[in-house]
This record gives structure tokens, C-alpha cells and sequence, in this order.
């Protein structure tokens, strides 16, 4: 639409370094590398308006996910359920620590530091310039993000499922129903999330006029003042 | 055709942002004017890095596949299984295509990433002319696919977790949990440690070579 910033705008690509601009791209669209094919720039109808809506169901999800028992278990009149912390729990208990820590982390930790840290993002960018601070946030939402293995743990879950069945009778929980939603939400987010468009509106650490800016010298402002 | 990449064009993006711009100095970049990231033409030690956690992971491939992951105790009698042998415990109970996902992502996905990630670094460091787009595809699928090994470890997990009667039956963890969870990490971290620009600084200097 009308965002002058948007045309021209010149870019390396992340995978292979090839400077290249951007042409102006029509909502939905993605830009392609010329050389390695890699996606440079994405182009959504509501950058940050349909994420957060997104962002704060995920939210819900991942607390219900958490709270309510994934799956019950009853055999010869015994019934046992767990929870995701509580196989983390487990695992810990059963003298693996350092493997208790990794599900923790990648089930519990980085799904739900993404979620909070992008939904904190998106509320401060709603009214640009938003403050540096809000850059570092995002920066850590990035690096949580490949981590958090949500898809991946509730195949892990079907899979134990099933193989229990073969020994007692096992029934799915509310919190089994929240996580397959929460795997929806992420991907929706993953989808209409535009983290360019979220930097273009927070506020430069060496303000610039300039679209290419100048980078900050490393002895950094302490030596310079 | 020219084709300049921003470092031959003097200009180095964030890794962090992705905003081009110029560097401080030649030999200190400085950080970037939007993010205050460290700036870097290339990922630091990208090679090295990426080698030393390909041998740390090949390492622990090893008593992943071997060690038990699981040991069940039913009636008195206790059995373990390895992860081949959750896999033929799946396919002997009906449930092939379970069987087949566990195997893809337990052995097939580990083993392919370790041996696409060497490819990767044999030929940057040789410079062995290639398709340089079909490695960066390659790279781009180790990326996404890596995070899928996790599937067994989530497995164990919640079976251990809920199949607690004792003293009826009770299931727990093996010592190959820990070496495969090792391996998932460890090769995640190798492919965040790869640079795939450098697939194409090599290729780069080797036309310079001939021109």
C-alpha cells in the first residue's frame, strides 16, 4: 500500500549475500533470492494485527496445555495422568537430569518465552517508534523460537499413546486438545509474522537518516562521551 | 550478468535484524545502528565451530543407537529396548506408519544430517565445484527438518511418565535417552553455526581464479 520505505529497499540475502532490491510486493506475497532461491521478504494484509490475535489464543492455549493432564492411563483398577512438567519430572526423578532439562526447555521453556516475548513485541510496535528495548526482545523470541518443539512433542505423544494402549486402556485429555491447538496457532504465527515490518518500527540504537545506516564504532558511546 | 554480494559491495548485514549497512572500520565492523548486534561479514569460526559439533554429535550416535532408551518392568520381568527396537515393537504391534515415522525421525534424520552437514563442510573447505543453489537447498532442509529428531526422546518421555503402577508395571528411562537427546542438540547447533554464505564464497573465488 502506501509505504514509500517498502520500494527500494535493498537487501543481502540471508543464505547466500546477494545484494538485491526489493520491488514492491503486493499484500501475501514473498520475494524470492534471484540466486539461491531463499525467501528475502514476506508481505502480509495485517502485519501486526492478525499475529497478536494469533499470539494471544496461543497464549491461552499453551496455559491450558500446561495446567490440564494430557492423557490418563487406568489398568486393574489404578488410574495414573501426567501433565508436560510433569514428564520432565519424571525423566528428572528417574536419574536423567540433563534429558529432563532438554524437554523441559524445548516443551515448556522456549514455546512459552516465544509466546510472551513476541506477544509483548507486537503490543509495543502497535505505535511506532516503539522503545530499543522492545528489539532485544524480539532478538530473544528469535533465538527461542527454533527450540520450541511443540509439533514435534505432540507426535511424541500420540506415539507413546499408542504403544501404551497396547498395555492399558489410555484416554486423550483436555491438555492433549490444547496442545494440538497451540501447533495451529504457531504455525499461524509463523505465517503472518513479519519480523521486518516489526524492526522498521522500533527505534534505531544510532539514529540514522538514512536508509543504510553507518555501523556504531565498537568502542561504543562509554569511550566516545 | 554481475551479481556483487554485500561484502564484495563493502556493505555487511545484521544477522540479528537483517539491515545492510556500512561497516565502522575494516577490521572492527562495529555493531548495527538498529539493533546494536555485533556485526560480522561472515558467522565467526563458522567451519571449525560446525566440525567440532559434527564429531561431538557423531560421537554420541553411537551409544544413542546401542544403549537402551527404555526399560519396561512388568510381572517381575524387565525388558529393554533401543530405539530400533521401539521401532519393531511399533511394526510387530500393526501400527507401521507409527513405526515408519519413528524411524525416519530417530535414525534416518540424524544420520542424514550428519552426513549432509560434512558434505557441506568438505566441499566449502575443498572447494569442489557443485550446484551451489542444490547446497543451499540442502542446507535450508537440514535447517528445517533437524528439530523432528526429538520425536523419541518426546516418546520415552511421556511413556515413562505415565506408565507408573507400581508395582504392577512401571517404565524407565535408558542410558541411550541422553546421547540421543545429545545428538539433536548438538546437530542443531551445527546447522546454526554453518554459514551457507560461505557455499557461495567459495564459488565466487573460484571463477575469480579462473577469470
Amino acid at each position: 500500500m502506501n509505504d514509500p520505505q517498502r520500494r527500494g529497499e535493498t537487501v543481502a540475502c540471508p543464505h547466500c549475500d546477494l545484494l538485491q532490491g526489493i520491488p514492491p510486493l503486493p499484500p501475501g506475497a514473498t520475494a524470492r533470492c534471484a540466486r539461491c532461491a531463499s525467501t528475502i521478504a514476506t508481505r502480509s494484509t495485517d502485519p501486526i494485527g492478525r499475529p497478536l490475535a494469533f499470539t494471544f489464543a496461543a497464549l491461552f492455549a499453551f496455559i491450558v496445555a500446561n495446567t490440564e493432564p494430557l492423557m490418563g492411563l487406568s489398568a486393574a483398577g489404578r488410574h495414573a495422568s501426567t501433565t508436560i512438567v510433569n514428564g520432565a519430572y519424571e525423566m528428572w526423578m528417574q536419574g536423567q537430569q540433563i534429558t529432563a532439562l532438554i524437554i523441559a526447555f524445548c516443551a515448556v521453556i522456549a514455546p512459552g518465552g516465544y509466546i510472551v516475548a513476541l506477544l509483548t513485541v507486537l503490543l509495543a510496535v502497535r505505535r511506532p517508534p516503539a522503545p530499543r528495548w522492545v528489539g532485544e526482545l524480539l532478538r530473544w523470541a528469535a533465538f527461542m523460537q527454533p527450540w520450541s518443539m511443540v509439533e514435534v512433542m505432540i507426535l511424541g505423544i500420540l506415539i507413546a499413546l499408542i504403544k501404551i494402549a497396547e498395555l492399558a486402556l489410555v484416554e486423550p485429555g483436555i491438555g492433549m486438545y490444547a496442545v494440538a491447538v497451540l501447533v495451529v496457532l504457531l504455525t499461524a504465527i509463523g505465517i503472518t509474522f513479519d519480523a521486518d515490518e516489526v524492526w522498521r518500527r522500533i527505534e534505531w540504537v544510532d539514529p540514522q537518516p538514512s536508509g543504510v545506516g553507518v555501523a556504531r564504532a565498537t568502542t561504543g558511546p562509554e569511550a566516545r562521551a | 550478468m554481475t551479481v556483487a554480494t554485500a561484502a564484495q559491495a563493502g556493505f555487511v548485514s545484521c544477522e540479528a535484524c537483517g539491515l545492510l549497512s556500512r561497516p565502522a572500520g575494516k577490521s572492527e565492523l562495529g555493531h548495527c545502528p538498529r539493533c546494536g548486534t555485533e556485526l560480522a561479514w561472515r558467522r565467526r569460526q563458522s567451519i571449525q565451530r560446525t566440525w567440532a559439533l559434527v564429531i561431538a554429535a557423531a560421537i554420541c550416535y553411537i551409544p544413542a543407537n546401542v544403549l537402551p532408551v527404555l526399560s519396561t518392568t512388568a510381572l517381575g520381568s524387565t525388558d529393554s529396548d533401543t530405539i530400533m527396537g521401539g521401532v519393531v515393537f511399533l511394526y510387530t504391534s500393526g501400527s507401521w506408519p507409527l513405526a515408519l515415522a519413528v524411524l525416519v525421525a530417530s535414525v534416518m534424520i540424524p544420520l542424514g544430517k550428519l552426513m549432509a552437514l560434512t558434505y557441506l563442510l568438505i566441499t566449502v573447505q575443498r572447494g569442489v565445484p557443485g550446484s551451489d543453489r542444490d547446497r543451499t537447498r540442502l542446507y535450508r532442509l537440514v535447517e528445517v527438518i533437524g528439530r523432528w529428531s526429538m520425536l523419541d526422546v518426546f516418546v520415552d518421555t511421556f511413556t515413562v511418565a505415565l506408565v507408573q503402577l507400581q508395582p504392577l508395571m512401571s517404565v524407565k528411562p535408558g542410558p541411550g535417552v541422553v546421547f540421543f537427546a545429545a545428538v539433536v542438540v548438538l546437530t542443531m547447533l551445527a546447522a546454526m553455526s554453518f554459514d551457507p554464505r560461505l557455499i557461495w564464497d567459495a564459488g565466487s573465488t573460484r571463477e575469480g581464479n579462473h577469470g
